[in-house]
């Protein structure tokens, strides 16, 4: 890789307007940002894929959404396509992460989730400091977009549960699955667990559990 | 995509970030840099030169201004006038009270000496601008009291060009002895700086606006106004700022200004006509687009438009691949990542101030740029639209999709406008 040298001979592209520090991008993030690949560039047919996932970054406040096709014997990767409100860091990162996933026959999800933001850079060749945050972005829709995919495919043993709480140990629903689903609109139970698609046979303490989390978030966001 | 090599057409649309200096100025300032090197302060030739100088600069503001020389005082910019201003003006008038009062939408310099002065025990009220951008004098009005001692509202808005009522405030405060700062380096290219008629007390503009150098620019401090240094060390400026002069720079502003108070009318009427061609081309060339800020009440060479579901940085950089420069309100590109606080102020979601883009058109625009910047803009907007998961509301009041931010600890509501 010539990463190393791409970084020394970019040319400066951005130059910020108050602080006079100069961005520079590789011409690897140039390429994968004039012709980002794996871009789904129309609505998505969900026949196509196996689960989605999207994200926003709460550094900036970017969006990405994530979409993966997986081979159910294998457990590789057959297709991750994406789509992003976010800036050319954004951009060129996840067309890189998505190359990385997908090349030589797929990675397997098992050894995609141990692609981290860094490596990524290194691919790239670097990213300017205050856009890490822009890789993370690709990385994180990656990560909920694999737990769509346990859950569908009834695997909620592997649902990856990090720093979140777990409020229903046999089907690992979190604190943050409540979140989500009162930020896109529930108000109760039942229509919490029509968001989630799951929720048969809830235990009865995750009950009272789950109806607790669903008021405190109803009062912060929408009280 | 076409290689940025292959590219040679330039079109600079950035004016109000930047200008380039014009040829005069920098004729102006040549020799104060090799040959008129003394320091202003010398009782010897090179001294009496060098200071002669300034002297001419500042009875040319004083000119344009309509004050005397001695109400001008040179800084090193926009940002030292506005904190001299704020900062000084505030600390020096404690006896009085320590009220200030100022707008949502005004630059960082101001905001920040705002913020900086809370800290010393003031107390400041951010008074809200109207959807349109510009603020309504009443709500000013209402926000004074009995011990407010400082006002402080800019004369034009660097991002949507938005010109305030200065004169209409002025007649506000006017009996209640509060003084009264303004915020001009947007303005001073363009607008009428007679400090008379607008009733001001302070006024700051600077050189990097008005195609003259960077790093300089001029406080106007009514006669009578106490202002307390914000330097210290030397008793240049009539002790009001220390420091060894920058005698080109002062030269250079003072040219500066005299040629765009020469050509203020006509090229003002140049740029509106320029302006309203290139906003109307947008708007009825690119759908789900909101032009930023009113219409009429704006600088003649502003353009700020959100192209709703878009990014900023990202059309930013594809129209630099084609040659053309502009820049976003866009948190991707801002050092703190804060979405542009101007756009939030009006009301909308911070994925509006994302998708903004600004177009400052200058001296050397033509027609012919504007039509080449759309030869490409439309197709970056179709290109960048295909890539986003998102379709952002035309009147939409919070974020689009609060869900994806689940477990990020966010502090907002979800249909506020605000983020973060
Ligand atoms: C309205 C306004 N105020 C203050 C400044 C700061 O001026 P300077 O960069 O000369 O310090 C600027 C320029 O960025 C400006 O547009
Ligand atoms: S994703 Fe927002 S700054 Fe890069």
């Amino acid at each position: 890789m010539s990463d190393k040298k791409d970084l020394k001979g970019a040319d400066i592209d951005v130059i910020n307007q108050y602080t006079g520090e100069k961005w520079y991008y590789t011409d690897t993030v140039k390429e994968h940002f004039f012709k980002p690949r794996n871009l789904l560039l129309d609505a998505p047919d969900e026949s196509n894929f196996d689960a989605n996932g999207m994200v926003g970054s709460p550094a900036c406040g970017d969006m990405m959404n994530m979409w993966m096709k997986v081979d159910p014997k294998t457990e590789k990767i057959k297709d991750l396509k994406w789509k992003t409100f976010g800036c050319g860091s954004a951009i060129a990162a996840t067309s890189m992460y998505s190359v990385m996933l997908t090349e030589e026959g797929g990675m397997t999800i098992e050894s995609a989730l141990k692609v981290k933001p860094q490596h990524i850079m290194m691919r790239l060749g670097g990213l300017p400091n205050r856009k890490i945050h822009c890789s993370v972005l690709a990385d994180k829709a990656f990560q909920k977009t694999v737990n769509d995919y346990f859950r569908k495919t009834d695997q909620h043993d592997r649902i990856i549960t990090d720093g979140a709480r777990v409020v229903d140990e046999r089907l690992n629903i979190t604190d943050k699955d409540i979140e989500e689903a009162v930020l896109e609109g529930a108000q109760t139970l039942e229509e919490v667990q029509k968001k989630l698609k799951v929720g048969v046979g809830m235990s009865e303490e995750s009950v009272t559990d789950i109806e607790q989390l669903i008021r405190f978030y109803a009062e912060k966001y929408y009280g | 995509m076409s290689k940025e090599t292959e590219i040679k057409r330039r079109v600079y649309l950035d004016h109000a970030a930047a200008t380039p200096m014009d040829l005069r100025v920098k004729e102006a300032m040549d020799s104060y840099m090799t040959d008129e090197y003394g320091n202003a302060g010398g009782l010897y030739r090179e001294g009496r030169r060098a200071k002669d100088g300034i002297d001419h600069a500042r009875k040319s503001l004083a000119r344009i201004l309509s004050c005397r020389p001695d109400e001008v005082v040179f800084t090193s910019g926009g940002t030292e006038g506005d904190v001299l201003a704020i900062i000084g003006t505030a600390r020096a008038n404690k006896d009085r009270g320590s009220h200030i009062v100022t707008t949502t939408i005004e630059h960082q310099a101001v905001l920040e000496s705002c913020e900086a002065l809370e800290k010393e025990g003031f107390e400041v009220t951010y008074v809200d601008v109207e959807p349109n951008g510009v603020v309504d004098p009443k709500k000013i009005e209402s926000a004074l009291r009995d011990d407010t001692i400082l006002v402080s509202v800019m004369y034009a808005n660097n991002e949507i060009g938005t010109i305030q009522p200065i004169r209409n405030i002025a007649k506000i405060l006017k009996d209640r002895k509060i003084i009264f700062h303004t915020d001009a380096c947007q303005a001073s290219e363009y607008l009428d700086l007679d400090v008379q008629k607008l009733g001001v007390d302070l006024l700051v503009l600077n050189g990097s606006k008005v195609y003259g150098p960077k790093g300089v620019g001029a406080v106007f401090v009514r006669n009578g106004t106490r202002v307390r240094p914000i330097l210290f060390g030397g008793a240049q400026e009539g002790k009001r700022r220390a420091g060894t002069e920058n005698v080109p720079g002062i030269v250079g502003l003072g040219r500066a200004l005299e040629i765009a108070d020469e050509m203020k009318v006509r090229e003002g009427a140049r740029l509106s006509e320029l302006r309203d061609y290139l906003i109307s081309r947008i708007t009825k060339e690119i759908k789900r687009t909101i032009l930023n800020g009113d219409a009429k009440e704006r600088l003649p060479n502003n353009v700020n438009i959100s192209i709703l579901d878009i990014e900023g940085e990202a059309t930013l950089l594809y129209l630099d691949n084609y040659g053309i420069a502009c820049s976003t309100g866009s948190a991707c590109t801002s050092e703190s990542l804060d979405p542009s606080h101007v756009i939030l102020a009006l009301g909308k979601p911070y994925e509006h101030a994302h998708a903004s883009i600004r177009f400052t058109l200058g001296r050397g625009t033509k027609k012919e740029d504007l039509d080449y910047l759309m030869e490409y803009l439309p197709g970056v907007v179709t290109t960048l639209r295909k890539i986003s998961p998102i379709t952002v509301e035309e009147d939409a009041k919070g974020m689009s999709h609060p869900e994806a931010f689940a477990g990020e600890n966010m502090r907002v509501k979800a249909n506020s406008k605000n983020y973060k």
